[in-house]
């Protein structure tokens, strides 16, 4: 903020009722209503929502890039978490 | 279900005279649109839904207790990584609700705090004991498949957090109930002893799933209500039917027998007719008196005092880094 930028923030859409929120991009603005409205005349110009979200980009913590690897691999090898892992016979329905 | 101590509730939700903003919302939920967190919706509305989807979570968490007993002693490595791995599901789903009904303006403190008391009801089915490792096969294959019968129309829940949540849980638990059935049909083909002990788990735990699904609808006591504002979608002896439909021909492929003499297949409905349920047994055990009640509250409240130094540390770590970093920056 060294030459007085306006702070960032992220946008999310909800794109139409009954789903979640989307994140669409992001926007500099002096405060989160500025964001709002702005967001609004930026992202959601054609509707492409119905619900605005704006979170001041400072706010995220994000999992590192370069640790994907290490950080969702304890989930790669437990393939019994999935439905297909368990022998049903195919007579047996509903299930 | 996981919401029984809903439709033997006592205190009412009646709510007022229909007035603009109450027509307004029934007319979005007759609409099919979902209602957000920051809409306008009608005290009840939010009361019941509190209830319901907190209910729903405690019953999640205490229905880890019953199959985590037998993670240690699971025959084989392969349905031991398969319990853990649903019983830590079981955990992330409790997360999901409580989140949800966090939504409507519950504390999560609060809501904990009532479980913990005695004072909020979860289902039934978890103040069963599991004394065999079968059980955790019948388990897998009946108290999931009822919880999946009931949690598929509640995808479509007119409570968007709720629906949301419920999209999440479907979509995980549907190894849940294979990874029983595989259990129930690995034993009906073992050993004599096996099979014996198979059935035996079918004989205890049946007439408790069939419970799951709450009264029968002339006794239970939201459900219009809940029907109106699209938060149901069948009544509990719909569901309860579907429940038998599909699950009676699963137990005659495992050559086991439904514990029902009045079990028979109607052809002309195209429906089994069951017999009736204990509806005292479902009363004692919801209101504390079942077999496992006092237990399952004390492993919980232990496991809440026991988890106090570590909340309490977590923080203050939190705390201590935040000022040395605030000291940084100075
Ligand atoms: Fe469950
Ligand atoms: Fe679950
Ligand atoms: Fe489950």
């Amino acid at each position: 903020m060294a030459r007085n930028e306006w702070p960032l923030f992220e946008v999310f859409i909800r794109p139409k009722n009954g789903l979640s929120h989307k994140h669409a991009g992001s926007l500099h603005a002096a405060d989160a209503r500025m964001a709002l409205e702005n967001a609004r005349d930026v992202y959601a110009r054609r509707g492409e929502g119905v619900s605005l979200w704006v979170v001041p980009s400072a706010a995220i913590t994000a999992s590192e890039p370069a640790d994907k690897e290490t950080f969702f691999d304890p989930a790669d090898d437990k393939v019994y978490r999935h439905p297909t892992f368990y022998d049903i016979p195919p007579e047996v329905k509903n299930i | 279900m996981y919401t029984q101590g809903l439709d033997v509730g006592s205190d009412s939700d009646r709510t007022t005279a229909p007035t603009g903003p109450e027509e307004r919302f029934q007319a979005r939920v007759d609409a099919e649109e979902k209602i957000e967190p920051r809409d306008w919706m009608p005290d009840g509305y939010r009361r019941t839904l509190i209830r319901q989807i907190s209910q729903h979570a405690h019953s999640e968490i205490v229905g880890m207790l019953p199959e985590g007993n037998w993670i240690t002693r699971a025959p084989t490595l392969r349905r031991k990584v398969a319990l853990l791995a649903k019983v830590q599901d079981e955990g992330g789903h409790g997360l999901y609700l409580y989140s949800a009904a966090e939504t409507l303006g519950a504390s999560r403190g609060d809501l904990v705090a009532d479980l913990l008391n005695g004072k909020a009801k979860y289902s039934s089915i978890f103040n069963y004991p599991t004394l065999t490792w079968a059980d955790i096969g019948a388990i897998g294959w009946l108290v999931d498949g009822a919880a999946i019968m009931n949690q598929v129309p509640l995808c479509r829940c007119s409570y968007g957090p709720y629906a949301r949540a419920m999209v999440r849980i479907c979509r995980e638990e549907s190894f849940h109930q294979r990874q029983g059935y595989e259990i129930m049909l690995a034993l009906s083909r073992g050993s004599d002893a096996q099979k014996r002990m198979a059935q035996d788990a079918l004989d205890r735990w049946w007439w408790p799933s069939l419970m799951m699904f709450g009264p029968s609808d002339g006794q239970s006591a939201h459900s219009a209500q809940s029907m109106r504002w699209k938060i149901k979608r069948f009544s509990n002896d719909e569901l309860r039917q579907r429940f038998v439909d599909a699950t009676v021909p699963q137990a005659e492929f495992l050559g086991l027998t439904v514990p029902d003499p009045d079990l028979a297949f109607d052809e002309a409905t195209g429906h089994y007719r069951f017999g009736a349920i204990d509806w005292s047994e479902f009363e004692r055990v919801l209101k504390g008196d079942g077999p496992c009640n006092r237990e399952r509250l004390e492993a919980r409240r232990k496991a809440w005092d026991d988890g106090a130094w570590v909340r309490e540390a977590a923080l203050a770590h939190a705390k201590k880094k935040d000022a040395r970093a605030q000291a940084a920056a100075a």
